[in-house]
């Protein structure tokens, strides 16, 4: 590490030339091949989620199968071209905390009433079907 | 005395090589001493702001009947007509009051101030990460305070709904919106201010400056800084959901068929008022250790200075510290027990907050077990730091009725709960704060506070914020309910217990007189204070050893420090002083 | 006058890191919990409702697979622009980071459109909770695509001159601006099915 942090120290304060830091010219080339692989898993993928709202299927396996494929999505997003494939300790320890606490903030809500009083019909909150709005 | 010449000869050069204007060199400066300064004195006036807010409001609730006396006639008609409080007004103050000392004092202070200051010196670094960026977020923090301040002489007045702003009360109250921008202004200040921190303490430490070998001061601040960067933006996003409730109508906290004085109100419903609780509270319960972890590095570092010992336990503290801010985020709900929460909710937040008391338990054992054998040295700051100890220990001793579900339907909303937590921040950070203040002035200022003075503030200082504090718990557990204009006196239950709404008025403003001691010494000894040199207390830590006093203006070392040791190695066997300096190689 | 920082462009040896990378990392944590905020309300308020409309009954499905493949190509680019530097062109980091500001005005355009149909039945926020958090969340995703845009358009205009002193710099800019975008993008990925498909 440090003998590159000399060379780039170097070709930093004169005229612009090839970065000898964590990736070296030709390791890019190699990226670029992934990075348009990604790009189609990326296209296909948003094609097969709009594919499968078609399908009918109950609301939570929906949830779910919608969920996967985000998932799949924005982890070929995060590993490739955000580079966490690879990166230091540091980083993916700081997302994982954050992902936990993600995790406690969709979640932890939702188990209010798991057991416990609940609304009684009809005077609990609603949303005004959009179907049933009547115009101003 | 070598430190000194260096610091002469340094500045003269940089004196002649370039020529800063005023502007930059005190407003807009980027320089991380200059910024821990600008937030330390606003972050004092707004402190003296929220006190005098305070002030009013015990007066009210001892003489609920009578006009306020000599300034009655300041406030509007709206506010106080013939200088009698009105119950809005009452309101107001109390919103005001705790959010003013939340989030545009003790914060500022101990973070945007103290870590500003300090953390850079005793990592051994020339400034922080992003001296640009430090700059922005006290830019942000100023006007976000103004506005704050200003709202009370906007039509309609201030905030009303308390520091916690509850919908459907919040959204339909006035004085909420400019609340609101606000806080959105203070949080961005914070998250910008954490982010710089993080990066400073990890990629800015001098050589040799392990992770194991850092102040305990750097560790509350880092831990601190977590908090505030991952908890702050779902009040961030809360605040933007108020906004829209208020201003574009929509139903976020809003339930359906809400009727207000007979009226039903035009919203189209479906909202949740619990939401808001919740998207609060995420952020509010970790804030509550954003105001004492640092409190805790402080205290940690007068102990271990004025004991000349080192600290007790120096992993234990680390790995506590760490622990209660993971835990912190995964306690909140027990602001909520009385929402109507099941049974197995409730166990589960009863149950993390039981365990978070065992770190903090553990942290507070170790500053006492620190003053075991110790050759203790009664200064002003070491008395502000050991009277810390056993009043933080009432205020989490008190906390513990609270967390478990069942006592808390009994204390939720009453006194109790505030006597609970200003027994932690009041003579428990900003006690911290004095500590910190009358240890540092001499490294900011080159010259130490006057002694007397220190202790004609201390002692009745501690006694009159225990006459505040503690008649509070014996009220909340007679039953009598927090934020009441008239101090409880239309209740009859509370006839017994009134007559320590005297005692605590009285005891409030013997409180303020003896702060004025303090404000004295505080400009006096600018310039009249005993000169000192670069180490006055003979401590270990960087700040000391390596930079004078002040430290040089750019840069703050003559020379970059290197660090061999653990940061408190006071009265090594053999040594021929009673401390090592971090940086002193053999 | 600033102080000389260290680690502004190269990394230090025992953490790997440059300061604006670890920085624009905790920031971006900070942002998965400004986002994953507004994703537990729209959870919250709906599992509540008695009736919550489906996505598709009420927003445009088709022109929305459109703009999230408009978004994923700017992804693309972007890191492509990042990677041309790295390779020393500098023609083809302009041509790159070109196109993800195009794609960037496209996806606003696209979104102004969406809005602008909403507006014109009059489908405001205030209609229901189901809008309500639609805009918010769109909304919010909307203003951080342009600020992105802001930023993108300055390392590619004025900003690009720091490419002839301090080249190693100006890539480091270009990667903590890319891990920004990319950001944007993480977050529509699942704006899209959530609010549009379920």
């Amino acid at each position: 590490m440090s003998t590159q942090s000399a060379h780039s120290e170097a070709a930093g304060h004169g005229s612009p030339g090839p970065s000898a830091q964590a990736h070296g010219a030709h390791d890019v080339r190699a990226h670029v091949k992934v990075y348009m692989m990604v790009f189609g898993a990326l296209a296909v993928l948003t094609v097969v989620t709009v594919a499968a709202s078609y399908l009918d299927i109950p609301m939570g396996p929906a949830v779910a199968l919608a969920l996967l494929i985000a998932t799949v999505k924005a982890s070929l997003v995060a590993l490739f071209f955000m580079h966490l494939k690879g990166e230091v300790r540091s980083v993916v320890w700081t997302l994982l905390l954050t992902a936990v606490f993600f995790v406690a903030l969709m979640t932890i809500p939702l188990s209010w009433y798991f057991d416990g009083p609940k609304h009684p019909e009809g005077t609990g909150p609603t949303a005004r079907s959009l179907t049933t709005h009547e115009a101003h | 005395m070598e430190l000194e010449k260096k610091d002469a000869h340094v500045a003269h050069g940089h004196a002649e090589a370039h020529h800063e204007s005023f502007w930059r060199r005190y407003v807009f400066s980027q320089d991380h001493k200059v910024i821990g300064l600008q937030y330390a004195l606003t972050a004092l006036v707004f402190l003296l702001t929220g006190f005098s807010l305070m002030l009013l409001m015990r007066w009210q609730m001892a003489f609920p009947d009578d006009a306020m006396p000599l300034i009655g006639g300041l406030f509007s008609e709206a506010a106080a007509p013939g200088g009698r409080m009105m119950p809005e007004f009452f309101n107001q103050l109390g919103a005001m009051h705790g959010t003013i000392m939340v989030f545009m004092a003790i914060v500022p202070l101990v973070v945007g101030a103290f870590g500003n200051y300090v953390v850079p010196l005793q990592i051994g670094a020339p400034d922080m990460a992003f001296p640009k960026l430090n700059m922005v977020s006290y830019w942000c923090f100023l006007p976000g305070g103004l506005l704050m301040l200003a709202s009370f002489f906007l039509p309609g007045g201030a905030a009303r709904s308390g520091w916690t702003s509850y919908p459907p009360l919040s959204v339909l109250e006035a004085g909420q919106t400019a609340w609101l921008f606000a806080m959105v202004l203070l949080i961005t200040s914070s998250l910008l201010g954490s982010v710089n921190f993080i990066v400073t303490i990890v990629q800015l430490r001098a050589r040799g400056l392990t992770f194991m070998r850092l102040p305990f001061f750097v560790w509350s601040q880092l831990v601190t800084s977590f908090l505030l960067l991952l908890a702050f933006p779902p009040l961030e996003a809360a605040a933007v959901l108020q906004l829209m409730d208020r201003l574009a109508g929509t139903s976020f906290f809003m339930p359906e068929g809400l009727v207000v004085s007979g009226q039903i109100q035009d919203y189209s419903g479906g909202g949740s008022p619990l939401l808001w609780q919740h998207l609060f509270w995420f952020l509010a319960h970790p804030e509550v250790y954003v105001l004492i972890l640092p409190a805790l590095g402080m205290v940690a570092e007068v102990i271990a200075n004025n004991t000349r010992k080192p600290l007790w336990g120096y992993r234990a503290l680390v790995y506590s510290v760490c622990f209660v801010g993971f835990m912190s985020f995964i306690v909140w709900a027990h602001h909520m027990f009385l929402t109507g929460m099941g049974t197995v909710i409730s166990a589960f937040f009863q149950t993390t907050t039981m365990i978070i008391s065992i770190p903090s338990v553990i942290i507070v054992t170790c500053l006492l077990l620190s003053l075991w054998g110790a050759s203790l040295r009664f200064n002003t700051p070491m008395l502000f730091a050991l009277a810390f100890l056993p009043m933080f220990g009432i205020g989490g001793l008190t906390g513990l009725p609270l967390g478990l579900a069942a006592s808390d339907i009994h204390l939720h909303d009453t006194q109790y709960v505030i006597g609970h937590f200003h027994y932690v921040v009041a003579p428990g950070t900003i006690f911290a704060i004095f500590a910190g203040i009358y240890y540092w002035y001499p490294k900011v200022t080159g010259r130490r506070m006057n002694e007397t003075l220190g202790k004609i503030h201390f002692w009745p200082s501690l006694l009159a914020m225990n006459g505040i504090f503690f008649p509070m718990l014996i009220q909340g557990l007679g039953g009598m309910s927090r934020r009441l204009y008239d101090g409880g006196k239309t209740y009859e239950f509370a006839a017994d217990i009134l007559v320590w709404n005297k005692v605590m008025t009285m005891s409030a403003f013997t409180l303020a007189a003896f702060q004025l001691v303090f404000i004295f010494n505080f400009f006096w000894s600018i310039k009249k204070g005993k000169k000192v040199g670069a180490n006055p207390w003979n401590a270990t830590t960087l700040e000391w050893t390596d930079a004078p006093s002040p430290p040089i203006a750019h840069g703050n070392f003559p020379k970059p420090p290197q660090v061999f040791r653990t940061a408190y190695e006071y009265s090594v066997p053999g040594q021929p002083q009673d401390f090592k300096p971090q940086s002193q190689e053999a | 006058m600033s102080v000389a920082i260290p680690y502004t462009t190269d990394p230090r040896p025992d953490t790997g890191l440059y300061n604006a990378k670890l920085g624009v990392w905790l920031f971006l944590a900070s942002e998965v919990m400004l986002f994953g905020a507004l994703f537990s309300s729209y959870i919250l308020l709906r599992t509540s409702a008695p009736e919550w409309p489906a996505g598709s009954e009420i927003l445009d499905v088709p022109v929305a697979f459109v703009n999230t493949l408009v978004l994923i190509a700017s992804s693309v680019t972007m890191v492509m622009s990042w990677a041309s530097l790295k390779m020393n062109d500098f023609g083809k980091y302009r041509l790159y980071m070109g196109l993800t500001i195009l794609c960037a005005f496209g996806f606003l355009g696209i979104k102004a459109y969406e809005y602008g149909t909403k507006f014109s039945h009059h489908l405001y926020p205030a209609e229901s909770t189901f809008l309500g958090i639609y805009f918010v969340l769109t909304g919010l995703h909307g203003l951080h695509v342009i600020g992105g845009l802001i930023v993108n358009s300055y390392l590619w205009g004025p900003g690009a001159k720091m490419w002839k002193t301090e080249p190693d710099r100006f890539a480091n800019r270009i990667e903590v601006a890319g891990l920004y975008w990319h950001f944007v993008d993480l977050v529509w990925i699942f704006l899209f099915p959530v609010l549009y498909l379920l």
